[in-house]
């Protein structure tokens, strides 16, 4: 992350493909496997439909599932951004990209409003999305219940039957042993009143966004090669009860280089001594705040002017 | 039989990816209707919409199911087996996609794969060219078919309102059907030239504009 550099940030960079590819790196046969399978994906939104994942010349873990469903539906004029943790300059996010931009030649962006396919790892970005964008998420594991049931015959039963009662076990013995429920992340969420779907690891305080998006969304997991959808203006729930109902976590400080309040930050330890401050984790979005000039307190202490919104 | 074997796609990675978007948002937006530009000109009673989306879908690994006057004109068989690969069965039970170039008789619903409760997804897309396809408000389609039926459900925001048609009769009650069992169900791609809308099995039939006889369904 270079915060102190706004200016530094690529907008659509254009670099033609490496030879040797076929575009997007997929085989015609393979894409044509996940497109099927992304299409069935949407019209039955939150069921995990299995595909044939292949293997992808990185790591399971580094979003080989991600990385598949990009490839699929990447058209030589989509712009792609890529987002690990919010971050778009961090390893997994340039690695990405890079490798599309070598295998098809596409433009990329770190700007959220002119991307038009978006591969997160673990965020949904602060600004909103909009219709015709595509949000594809990187998933390690994509079954909800997995913790709960071990075994893929089981938990597939339990989707059949609509049988969830053991989530919301988990939930209560949440508020059992800690008084309110303390999933912070991959919060289960209920799509469309029927199926429920591990959102992937994601903070809870993306899953509002979820939630009647106008942006299609969808879910790639490599090693457990399952692919899933949240169509568009979809009701995303997250489980919850009456007496405990669902919150996202708050921040009791706004973000130390933008000032940005309501958005989902970053802590970071400055020394040895426990200083520390807490930034933006969307990095793009921290960027184009301070390109308007927005101020958070350690550049008002820099001498610089300027006001926190 | 002596014929020229029509040509594919010129450019099979983009164009057939430049048709899988086009499917891909028109399901993820039931009843909006989406351009689909196709330079394809397959032979006899296969548009050239159908062959853009089989050649952009089907291959080895996809049973296809042609209804009758597809089967009729082995032209069609060769194009598709050529350019696909896709084993063409008898059975529409057995097929992952269904072409449909006379959607007035189309069989019923149940005769396609519908899933199983364990893997919904193991079931039928149904590929239809229809004359009369439309997302716009106002009289004008009568049926029979979906005129002016209105749909609500994951990818609409609000309702959704579409005509299509030549239908059998009772189309709207067997989408009725077909919603009413989902997870299960089969999927359905309307095409026409220039154009295509996708209605996905969650698409919920919330009565009809235009039709008075069509009744209101409850929310499930």
């Amino acid at each position: 992350m270079n915060p102190s550099n706004p200016a530094a940030a690529p907008a659509a960079v254009t670099v033609s493909a490496g030879p040797g590819y076929s575009f997007a790196y997929l085989d015609a046969g393979t894409k044509r496997m996940i497109r099927r399978a992304i299409l069935k994906a949407i019209a039955i939104p939150g069921y995990q439909v299995p595909f044939a994942a292949r293997e992808m010349p990185m790591p399971y873990g580094w979003g080989t599932g991600g990385v598949q469903v990009t490839a699929a539906i990447l058209g030589a004029a989509d712009v792609l951004k890529v987002i690990d943790q919010g971050a778009d300059d961090t390893t997994n996010a340039v690695s990405i990209r890079r490798f599309f931009t070598a295998t098809a030649g596409i433009a990329t962006t770190t700007r959220t409003a002119e991307a038009s396919v978006i591969q997160t790892r673990h965020r949904i970005p602060e600004a909103p999305l909009v219709e015709g964008q595509v949000l594809v998420y990187q998933v390690p594991i994509p079954e909800p219940l997995r913790f709960l049931e071990p075994r893929e015959t089981e938990t597939r039963q339990l989707h059949a039957l609509a049988e969830y009662g053991l989530m919301h076990v988990k939930l209560y013995e949440d508020i059992a042993r800690h008084g309110h429920i303390a999933t912070t992340y991959a919060y289960p969420v209920e799509v469309a009143g029927r199926y429920v779907m591990d959102p992937s690891p994601t903070p809870k305080f993306d899953n509002p966004k979820m939630d009647d998006c106008p942006a299609l969304q969808l879910f790639g997991a490599g090693r457990e090669k399952r692919i899933y959808a949240i169509p568009p203006y979809t009701r995303v729930r997250s489980l919850d009860f009456e007496d405990h109902p669902f919150r996202v976590q708050s921040f009791d400080r706004p973000c130390a280089l933008c000032g940005a309040e309501g958005v989902y930050l970053d802590e970071v330890v400055l020394d040895d001594a426990g200083g520390r401050m807490f930034v933006c984790s969307d990095t793009d979005h921290c960027e184009s705040r301070l390109g308007e000039s927005c101020l958070g307190e350690t550049r008002r202490a820099d001498g610089q002017t300027g006001e926190a919104a | 039989m002596a014929h020229r074997l029509a040509p594919g796609f010129a450019d099979p990675v983009h164009e057939g990816q430049a048709v899988f978007r086009a499917a891909m948002e028109a399901l993820s937006r039931p009843g909006r209707i989406r351009p689909l530009v196709t330079a394809l000109a397959p032979p006899g009673p296969l548009t050239p919409e159908l062959a853009a989306l089989a050649l952009a879908l089907t291959d080895a690994d996809t049973p296809v199911w042609l209804d009758a006057p597809l089967r009729a004109d082995p032209a069609v068989a060769g194009f598709l087996r050529f350019h696909t690969g896709a084993p063409l069965v008898a059975a529409p039970a057995e097929a992952a996609f269904a072409l449909i170039a006379d959607p007035a008789h189309c069989p019923p619903f149940t005769d396609f794969a519908q899933g199983t409760p364990a893997y919904p997804d193991a079931s039928a897309t149904l590929i239809l060219a229809v004359d009369t396809l439309s997302d716009e408000a106002g009289p004008g389609f009568t049926g029979p078919g979906f005129a002016g039926q209105v749909f609500a459900g994951p990818g609409i925001r609000g309702t959704a309102r579409l005509d299509a048609g030549p239908l059998p009769a009772d189309w709207a009650a067997r989408w009725a059907a077909n919603h009413a069992g989902f997870p299960l169900g089969i999927d359905c791609l309307f095409v026409a030239p220039g154009r295509l809308a996708g209605l996905p099995r969650s698409a919920r039939p919330v009565g009809a504009e235009a039709s008075p006889g069509s009744e209101a369904l409850p929310c499930t």
